[in-house]
């Protein structure tokens, strides 16, 4: 009988027609168009590719020995380790104790998840404001606390942490609800055995919650990775075209930066295509690294 | 849970790690919201103490209101967010129903189409879409609609994939008989879509709908590219602006940034609990 109704295929054209003519017109077209693209010479953003560059590899000679692309991979990479620990390792913690607690979790998952809601350019602003020079809440508080000297929290040594800190925290309570979720799957009977045997509750903690979240704590992980190659709104905003001295290039933000401010458009392609050729090979490690376990 | 609850000092430490945590994520908040009503000098002598009596000032607010457009902002990025929510939910339905109940050949190579466009970062499109779309002489036009319509597309793009894996997981779990009855009774399957699918989906709908919505009203990266004139402007296009032009006026940045906060937390109040789900549903996506 179910397969009755779903005999005559003549109306899945007129479903599906609409949705994947628009993903390989948006999406699959312009995907390989633009690995074209980076071989190519564009005048200016708009403009069709003309001709082949002299040698058509000529952008990635310039990439190897271009220092700001190492410099935008490194703080890539740096960004994506202060993710994996920083976010997800305070989740983990988060969100254990939360399972822990009796009242309060909906109030606190309620709390720790809204800095997600909130656009990342109004919280680059906000930090902004934060860590102001002359003078911020954060300068402002120091100085209340007894340090006397101000610290300028744009200045090159320090830049990355500052725009690392509101990443990393703005995301915590995104792997926190995830986490939590994975916890509240996980058999009271076993926490219930577990007391009856006299275990802690860190023994519990560390014998049943950690092993049972291991795959949802993969999945965060592979999620914290790839997504740290996704960053731009927050570090475009507090340091835009690299400030201090270019240093503080993430990839994304390079693109953007040839492509709308230097206006080497073909350029920009080929960073593009190095973003993507780097979340391939970063998810396969990631995945490689922390593979899925059954139980 | 019924786990057996007693008091213990490890029990407090947890509460107190916790409530610091949660002062990092509200206080900044607050404290933006307390500055916005004070004059930029005295936000730099002090900025902890409340906005009461002679630190009062609503003339953050009035400047705001008066130099920079923000309500024609907010104009822009409600109608581009609604339009990018609609336009998801109606493809990536209809597409998703075919795909979870009918069974074809070539099936399984749409499947694989739908994840892989999950992994296309935007990057690596938007210089191709910028240019299709200059060809076709929508975008950089000086024309409201084209123009709203270029940022729209790309956007709609980037969500149908995920809110196609999410829609198919709902559908393949709706049981098939109420379909087989409205067949019985003589309804054609676009009938059988709109009136059975479509009612029953709706959750699953609300939560793909609000992952877009609120996906769109955020990104910045997309809006630079499409929405450069002043009045195209977005919300997060305008802030973005705003740092470069008034980045010393920070009574009229706290002012702008609570504006644009305010709304999304009274929204995120009310409807938290879809909000979470379908941001977390969104997880494969990022």
């Amino acid at each position: 009988m179910g397969a009755n109704i779903y005999r005559n295929k003549k109306p899945v054209f007129v479903f599906l027609v609409p949705a994947f003519l628009f993903m390989i017109l948006y999406l699959y077209y312009p995907f390989f168009k633009n690995i074209m693209n980076s071989f190519m010479h564009i005048k200016q953003l708009g403009s069709s590719a003309t001709s082949f560059n002299t040698p058509w590899y000529t952008n990635y000679v310039e990439m190897i020995h271009d220092d700001n692309v190492w410099t935008a991979i490194k703080n890539t990479l740096i960004m994506m380790v202060v993710t994996l620990i920083g976010q997800v390792g305070i989740a983990i913690i988060l969100a254990l104790m939360v399972d822990n607690i009796g009242r309060g979790k909906q109030f606190f998952k309620t709390v720790f998840f809204f800095p997600i809601v909130i656009s990342a350019t109004a919280l680059g602003l906000l930090f902004n404001l934060l860590f102001l020079y002359d003078k911020g809440m954060v300068n402002q508080l120091l100085e209340a606390l007894g340090k006397s000297q101000l610290t300028d929290w744009k200045a090159e040594g320090i830049a990355m942490f500052t725009m690392m800190l509101p990443v990393m925290w703005q995301y915590v309570g995104f792997y926190f609800v995830i986490l939590i979720t994975g916890l509240n799957n996980i058999s009271d009977e076993l926490y219930e055995a577990a007391r009856i045997d006299g275990a802690s509750t860190l023994q519990s903690v560390r014998y049943i919650s950690l092993p049972l979240l291991h795959n949802v704590i993969c999945t965060c992980s592979v999620l914290a990775v790839t997504g740290a190659l996704k960053v731009f709104d927050l570090p475009w905003t507090m340091f835009p075209k690299g400030m201090p001295l270019k240093s503080t290039f993430l990839t994304g933000t390079y693109m953007y930066y040839h492509t709308m401010e230097t206006k080497n458009v073909d350029y920009g392609c080929a960073l593009a295509v190095l973003i993507v050729v780097l979340g391939i090979v970063l998810s396969k490690v990631v995945n490689a690294i922390f593979r899925e376990k059954d139980y | 849970m019924t786990k057996k609850r007693t008091f213990s000092i490890g029990r407090g430490v947890v509460y107190l790690l916790l409530v610091l945590w949660a002062i990092t994520t509200i206080y900044p908040i607050f404290w933006v919201l307390q500055n916005s009503f004070k004059a930029k000098d005295k936000i730099l002598a002090d900025s902890f103490s409340l906005p009461l009596g002679e630190l009062f000032t609503m003339a953050n607010y009035r400047k705001a209101f008066d130099s920079l457009n923000i309500v024609n902002a907010y104009k822009n990025s409600i109608f581009i967010s609604t339009m990018v929510a609609l336009f998801v939910i109606l493809l990536a339905g209809m597409a998703a129903y075919a795909l979870s109940r009918y069974k074809f050949r070539g099936c399984e190579f749409l499947h694989t189409m739908v994840i892989a466009g999950m992994m296309f970062p935007v990057f690596a499109t938007i210089v191709p879409v910028f240019s299709m779309e200059f060809s076709w002489g929508i975008a950089n036009t000086g024309n409201w609609f084209p123009t709203m319509l270029s940022v729209i597309l790309p956007q709609v793009a980037g969500n149908l994939s995920f809110a196609m894996v999410v829609l198919i997981g709902y559908i393949k779990g709706l049981p098939i008989e109420l379909e087989e009855a409205a067949y019985m009774e003589g309804c054609n399957a676009f009938q059988i879509y709109f009136k059975v699918v479509l009612p029953l989906t709706k959750p699953s709908f609300a939560t793909v709908a609000i992952f877009s919505f609120l996906w769109s009203y955020n990104d910045l990266f997309t809006q630079m590219f499409f929405l450069t004139r002043p009045d195209m402007y977005g919300i997060t296009t305008l802030l973005n602006r705003l740092t470069a032009k008034e980045g010393t006026n920070y009574g009229l940045m706290a002012s702008a940034v609570t504006l644009v906060i305010v709304p999304v937390i009274i929204v995120y109040c009310f409807l938290q609990k879809y909000i979470i789900k379908g941001m977390t549903a969104g997880a494969v996506k990022g």
